[in-house]
């Protein structure tokens, strides 16, 4: 499975993009191909601080239940509103589309203890 | 699939089929309602099926054959133990004198019902070394709330009220955490070490003044005995916290170990699971809950004691977390349970634990010559195997294999449970399957294994031969059409 460049990811199998003090986070295709099918999605409120690496989320699949992480700390500034009504985006398009929330970052070191590309394709294949 | 059914067409829902004043009257007409009941009281647009007789009596036998059980084929559902359901107990449970009961019978002229309730109670203490059960509880998780408004009030009593940790390892069942959260406690999650098991140095790294509660299951989900057990539950007891028994699995060793010896307090049983009730839809369960001795104060009420040579129903305990449910509990299900353990005896409830043992270990040997099986070793009364390289090689999931099982004729296994085994199949045979049965259904998982490798397209679009076939899960989770409404 590839695993786009220019993205970071966390060993909770979240991926974000940082863009300046804004981040966009979603789950890998790895993440989503684990879940199966997607069926609901709960997002962290706009406006909440949130600590990274803390549970902010649920993703419930066909399958099971799973907490939501975020990679980075900050504000939350931004939810997918297109994700109500069609969960499946993530499923189909887990970097682009299916995009979960975007964070106004906090601080400094927010990405630390986050993986490359290449680290995140090796940690997925030992686990 | 062997099903009787011979069209293959969704049957009509029952307000569907039919035409006014189709159904047979063999009574007159009577009186018009409306000299009954008030104007207002009466609904003109209540659509009441109109049916003949001949045509009621084959739209529920055909949704009876349509419908899968342990008395139509194989039902290999890890975790659940759907085992055979002995005609017998249903005979003793509709003898006229127990089935017609009514429950405000004063207890003087029920003393053979009461009999009934101590006596399976002082079997289920014997067997599984607890000093009382309550026969209060309805279903598993109905008992592990009961336990865990048990451990509050026990706490609370001794001024403990720090106490909120509920402590449940990854290998649980999903109703531990379920109920703890339900109760109030902070549930925290353990995981399990490379042996599937729950190490001791984990439990005793979350272990403080602030556990209430220690939920364990073992066998666990994986099918594995917790080989620390009692290192475990002494660590918790040193900590001041309780140790809790979660029964689904007591089928894989009644009569051979008693959750009491290991050190448990508390300890539920399903007894439509181990004791041969007949179970699944939903239907009525009943999961008594065993206390050690320090914790008797404060079970259900009401509690059958023997006074004297006669049994009466206790409602005066004082400390009790009071009813759980309405009346007496699942009546009729004591009876089948008590009818079971009077067949078998002690010596045949041991011997019904070891050939279930005996029949997980055969499969699992069997299985693993096509199919991985992760925790590879003597395993207990269930075992998992994982299609995650058969996935990887072919694109067939767990999901997929557990719908080609419905093509011939069998009920999949449970997928994907315990969370932690990738593409899990979780597969429990029972002690009462023969050999012939075991092989057939090893015969057919190999040839969906086999089908998979040379044309997985076969084995992606089962099932073919059941009266529907893949569905939308999706779509069934988000938008599910459970209810008829009228029309007009």
């Amino acid at each position: 499975m590839a695993q786009p460049e220019g993205l970071l990811y966390s060993k909770e199998h979240e991926w974000v993009k940082i863009d300046g003090d804004n981040a966009t986070v979603g789950i890998t295709d790895y993440a989503q191909d684990s879940l199966g099918d997607i069926v609901y999605v709960e997002l962290p409120k706009i406006g909440r601080q949130v600590v990274q690496f803390a549970s902010v989320g649920v993703v419930e699949s066909v399958k099971a239940v799973s907490d939501l992480f975020t990679p980075v700390g900050g504000e939350v500034t931004e939810v997918n509103a297109g994700l109500e009504n069609d969960p499946a985006l993530v499923n189909r398009e887990p970097f682009e589309g299916g995009w979960l929330f975007k964070v106004k970052l906090s601080g400094d070191a927010q990405t630390s203890g986050l993986l490359s590309a290449a680290d995140y394709e090796s940690f997925t294949k030992e686990s | 699939m062997s099903t009787p059914v011979s069209d293959h067409t969704a049957t009509p829902l029952i307000f569907e089929s039919g035409q006014d004043g189709r159904a047979n009257r063999y009574f007159e007409r009577g009186k018009s309602l409306d000299q009954f009941l008030p104007r207002e009281a009466l609904r003109a647009e209540l659509p009441i099926p109109d049916n003949s007789e001949m045509d009621v009596v084959r739209h529920f036998t055909r949704l009876s054959q349509r419908t899968f059980g342990i008395d139509v084929g194989f039902y290999p559902l890890g975790s659940c133990t759907m085992k055979y359901n002995p005609r017998v107990n249903d005979a003793m449970a509709n003898l006229p004198g127990l089935r017609d009961l009514h429950p405000y019978t004063p207890d003087d002229q029920a003393q053979g019902a009461l009999r009934i309730m101590w006596e399976l109670e002082r079997s289920l203490c014997s067997l599984f070394g607890m000093a009382a059960f309550s026969l209060n509880p309805s279903a598993g998780a109905h008992a592990e709330l009961a336990a865990l408004l048990i451990a509050k009030a026990y706490f609370k009593g001794r001024g403990e009220t720090k106490r909120d940790k509920v402590i449940v390892p990854d290998t649980a069942h999903g109703t531990n955490p379920a109920s703890a959260a339900m109760c109030g406690f902070k549930v925290i999650s353990l995981k399990s070490d490379k042996r599937g098991r729950v190490s001791v140095d984990e439990v005793k790294k979350v272990l403080g003044d602030d556990t209430a509660v220690v939920m364990m299951t073992n066998p666990n989900t994986l099918g594995l005995f917790e080989d620390h057990v009692h290192e475990i539950t002494r660590a918790v007891h040193e900590a001041g916290g309780l140790c809790y028994y979660d029964g689904a699995n007591a089928n894989a060793l009644m009569g051979n170990a008693r959750p009491g010896d290991m050190g448990f307090d508390l300890m539920h049983l399903n007894l439509h699971k181990t004791f041969t009730i007949p179970h699944g839809g939903g239907g009525a369960g009943s999961g008594p809950l065993g206390v050690a001795k320090h914790l008797v104060d404060f079970l259900p009420t009401p509690y059958v004691r023997k006074k004297n040579d006669s049994f009466v129903l206790d409602f005066d305990m004082p400390k009790s977390i009071g009813p759980m449910r309405s009346f007496w509990s699942n009546f009729a299900h004591i009876v089948r349970a008590l009818a079971y353990v009077y067949a078998n005896g002690a010596e045949g409830l041991t011997k019904v634990s070891q050939l279930a043992v005996l029949n997980a270990n055969y499969m699992r040997v069997k299985i693993r010559e096509f199919l991985e099986t992760p925790y590879d070793e003597i395993c207990r009364h269930e075992f998992v195997a994982s299609a995650q390289e058969l996935k990887k090689e072919t694109g067939v999931r767990a999901l997929d294999i557990a719908k080609a099982l419905l093509d011939r004729g069998y009920m999949a296994p449970t997928i994907y449970f315990p969370l932690i085994v990738p593409e899990c199949l979780m597969i429990e045979p029972t002690e009462t399957e023969s050999k012939e049965t075991l092989d057939a259904f090893v015969d057919a998982l190999r040839d969906i294994v086999e089908t998979a490798k040379r044309e997985p397209e076969k084995i992606l679009a089962a099932p073919v031969t059941t009266v529907v076939g893949r569905l939308d899960e999706t779509r069934a989770a988000r938008e599910p059409d459970l209810r008829w409404r009228p029309t007009s």
